[in-house]
């Protein structure tokens, strides 16, 4: 029982970062049929949000203090970040530690401007190409940013600490009425996890209850005759691929603590959330967002040490496996919806 | 000729001349010159030009003709090459088992994936074929490491049974040959300061790369790849007609597959060492990239686009600063300096920034790939001619 239970919930963080990555993917496509195959590069480029916010925040200068020694007697030089002067120290080591939630607030205007240039300098010119040069041509443009990435922070991954306070694990088994210590479960992947529901909730929020996402709803389903009722479409859905950039971003931000980013990151994460996308069925939400959990628990099952003794190798493939079994019995995926992407 | 068409007899021909003369005008700078770093013509690359251009012409026979963009076209290239090195391993160290046998085998692997990746298409099938060929990578890399060696890869050792070859147990690893002629054997011919290298390998890449050309060019005229032309254009008005697109697909699909297993094989047989990483999706992703670079559906785009990118490759990653500094040091000392730091993520290990970056450009401006820049100058150059014809000639009144 407790094993299950410890394997829900490790296949729960991974698979909230499908989902987050999924749900913007399945944006993109629903609002401007483009498959994007630079969807892995922007969370890649998040997590760099996070990494160089870090990077900015402890830009230090050399004080020579003359209270410490090094080995040698001489004065000790120590590095002193800009904002420690600025707030003091207590607040600065507080920022400094806190950097990764903060990186939030760094990245989402970050994340929804590239977005923006995204879409109007390139994607713009490809609404009507066929889907195979959008996927080439977004393709090429992952290679790019991933390569940019590695050239200015080098091929190593980077790690980037969570804040204190969340370093360690929760005793879930003791806090659910078990033996304690049987189900331990690191404080950080409970804050993922909820922070990508929050994220989640607030997207599908926007879009229901608020007119511009209402717009946006009515432009999914009828582009052409929201169009014609005098309303700019295309602008709203420039916002959205904005806005489908920040969520991959954020989900790269949050993920930091528990994977070091490299530049890699984001490909292996996109070959993962199109398999999530077309097993949720293309161009449907909620699917995305079922499918990512889905698998990231099908698959942190499958690397349970009894699975894989009865199945070797089972925990690198199932997932691949669930999408070929998925598209053979439902072809359009669990919650796909008629005539999307039929051809 | 050779049940040929004119145009295509003459594409083909011109085709073999430079395939056989290629070790010499690959090398266009004497040996001890500074720009031989721009040469070509060593027997390592030439054998990969042509084996990445078998690739390439098999991947653009399914994606060419039928528009159908598979995304795990690697995996094939790694069965193959996990045949070849295991028949090297067992039967002999002569390549023709080998090629045949990867070549076969990479054909039922393709005929397994075909069968049910095909049952969907568009982004569907992508994404089929993708995960697929990711699935052979990780379990090549990880449980199947007693067939494929795993990480470190699989190669030929001294102690291989070789049940057709005289028992070896001592000296060196027998290397692939061809009745008895080693593949790294070359033959070098040094003229007034060129050094031409003529090597086995190559040769016999060359001549099995003409073949499949032939074989591609004669699939293209063919009814069946009118068949493949129709099913990219409309399949739904192909069903109507009570035509089952089905087998023609899965067919093509097989053959091209025996194209990336050929290649493997060659590969093995030049090298006799099959890593898992040739399975990997950037390796599906390369020979996306050498197709449309070329020109998509085209006959010779695919091979044009092979050597393109392994030219530059080679190349790029061998410039780095200090030649950048030579190549600029005519200027004053900023300027040189300036040019250098503009340049310098664009070379070296920046190769796949430079990459991305042509790629991109190919797709946004020249869809049609290199093949398309060709037609597209020789048209201009014709426009100018028939403008000046245009005005000599009069226009009868209507």
């Amino acid at each position: 029982m407790d094993q299950i239970i410890l394997q829900i919930l490790n296949g729960l963080d991974k698979g909230s970062a499908y989902a987050l990555i999924a749900l913007g993917l399945t944006l993109i496509f629903g609002t401007l049929g483009v498959v994007n195959f630079a969807h892995g590069a922007l969370f890649m480029l998040g997590a760099f949000c996070a990494i160089t916010f870090s990077r900015i925040l402890s830009v230090s200068h050399v004080v020579i203090d003359e209270t410490q020694k090094d080995f040698l007697g001489n004065p000790l030089k120590v590095d002193i970040p800009y904002i420690y002067d600025w707030f003091g120290e207590p607040t600065g080591q507080a920022i400094l530690n806190w950097s990764v939630p903060l990186a939030i607030l760094f990245t989402i205007p970050v994340m929804i401007t590239l977005g923006v240039i995204i879409e109007r300098g390139l994607i713009k010119h490809f609404y009507k190409r066929p889907h195979a040069d959008q996927i080439l041509v977004t393709f090429g443009l992952a290679i790019v940013l991933q390569e940019i990435i590695k050239y200015y922070f080098g091929a190593n991954q980077i790690p980037n600490p969570a804040p204190e306070a969340f370093i360690g694990s929760f005793d879930f088994g003791a806090a659910i009425g078990m033996k304690a210590g049987s189900i331990i479960y690191p404080y950080w992947r409970i804050v993922y996890f909820c922070f990508a529901m929050l994220l989640i909730g607030s997207v599908f929020a926007f879009l229901q209850f608020t007119t511009f996402g209402m717009v946006v709803r009515a432009g999914m389903a009828d582009r052409e005759t929201v169009g014609l009722l005098g309303i700019n479409i295309d602008r709203r859905f420039t916002v959205m691929f904005g806005v489908a950039a920040a969520v991959a971003g954020l989900a790269g931000v949050m993920y930091t603590p528990i994977n070091p980013p490299n530049y890699h990151m984001g490909m292996d994460f996109l070959v993962i959330s199109f398999v999530v996308v077309v097993v949720g069925g293309m161009g449907s939400l909620p699917g995305a967002v079922a499918a990512g959990l889905l698998l990231g628990i099908l698959e942190s099952f499958a690397s349970m040490r009894q699975v894989i003794e009865a199945l070797p190798g089972i925990n690198q493939v199932v997932i691949y496996l669930a999408a070929i079994v998925i598209l053979l019995t439902r072809p359009r995926g669990l919650m796909g919806r008629k005539g999307v992407m039929e051809e | 000729m050779l049940g040929l068409k004119r145009k295509d007899a003459v594409l083909l021909i011109i085709v073999s001349i430079l395939a056989v003369l290629a070790p010499i005008f690959l090398n266009p700078f004497p040996e001890q010159s500074a720009l031989s770093q721009f040469n070509a013509g060593y027997p390592d690359l030439m054998q990969r030009f042509v084996i990445f251009g078998i690739f390439a012409i098999g991947f653009n026979i399914l994606f060419g003709l039928t528009g159908y963009l598979s995304f795990g076209h690697a995996a094939f290239l790694g069965a193959g090459s996990y045949a070849g090195v295991w028949m090297l391993k067992l039967l002999t160290i002569n390549v023709i088992p080998a090629i045949i046998l990867s070549t076969a085998v990479a054909g039922v692997f393709a005929l397994i994936i075909g069968f049910i990746s095909l049952r969907r298409s568009g982004i569907y099938f992508s994404i089929l074929t993708l995960a697929f060929a990711q699935m052979s990578f990780a379990l090549a890399a990880s449980v199947l490491t007693p067939i494929t060696g795993g990480e470190t890869g699989l190669q030929t050792a001294l102690n291989d049974p070789r049940i057709l070859d005289s028992a070896n147990t001592t000296g060196n690893i027998p290397a692939p040959s061809l009745f008895g002629m080693h593949m790294s054997d070359s033959f070098q011919l040094n003229v007034a300061g060129w050094l031409w290298t003529f090597n086995v390998g190559y040769y016999l890449s060359a001549v099995i790369m003409l073949a499949a050309f032939y074989v591609a060019i004669r699939l293209f005229r063919s009814p069946f790849g009118i068949m493949l032309r129709a099913i990219k254009s409309n399949q739904n008005r192909l069903n109507y007609t009570g035509i089952n697109a089905k087998p023609y697909m899965l067919s093509c699909f097989v053959i091209s597959g025996m194209y990336a297993g050929l290649a493997g094989g060659l590969m093995v047989s030049m090298d006799p060492l099959a890593g898992a990483e040739r399975m990997q999706w950037t390796a599906s992703g390369e020979v996306v990239l050498m197709t449309i670079l070329g020109g998509v559906g085209t006959l010779i785009g695919p091979v044009l686009g092979a050597g393109l990118i392994k030219y530059f490759e080679n190349i790029f990653s061998k410039i780095n600063d200090n030649l950048l500094h030579q190549w600029f040091s005519f200027m004053p000392e900023g300027a040189e300096n300036f040019f250098v730091t503009i340049i310098h993520p664009f070379i070296g290990k920046g190769w796949h920034l430079t990459l991305g970056l042509i790629f991109m450009g190919v797709i946004i401006f020249l869809p049609g790939g290199l093949v398309e820049l060709g037609q597209r100058m020789s048209k201009i150059f014709s426009s100018k001619n028939s403008v000046k014809n245009d005005k000599t000639k009069t226009t009868p009144a209507e």
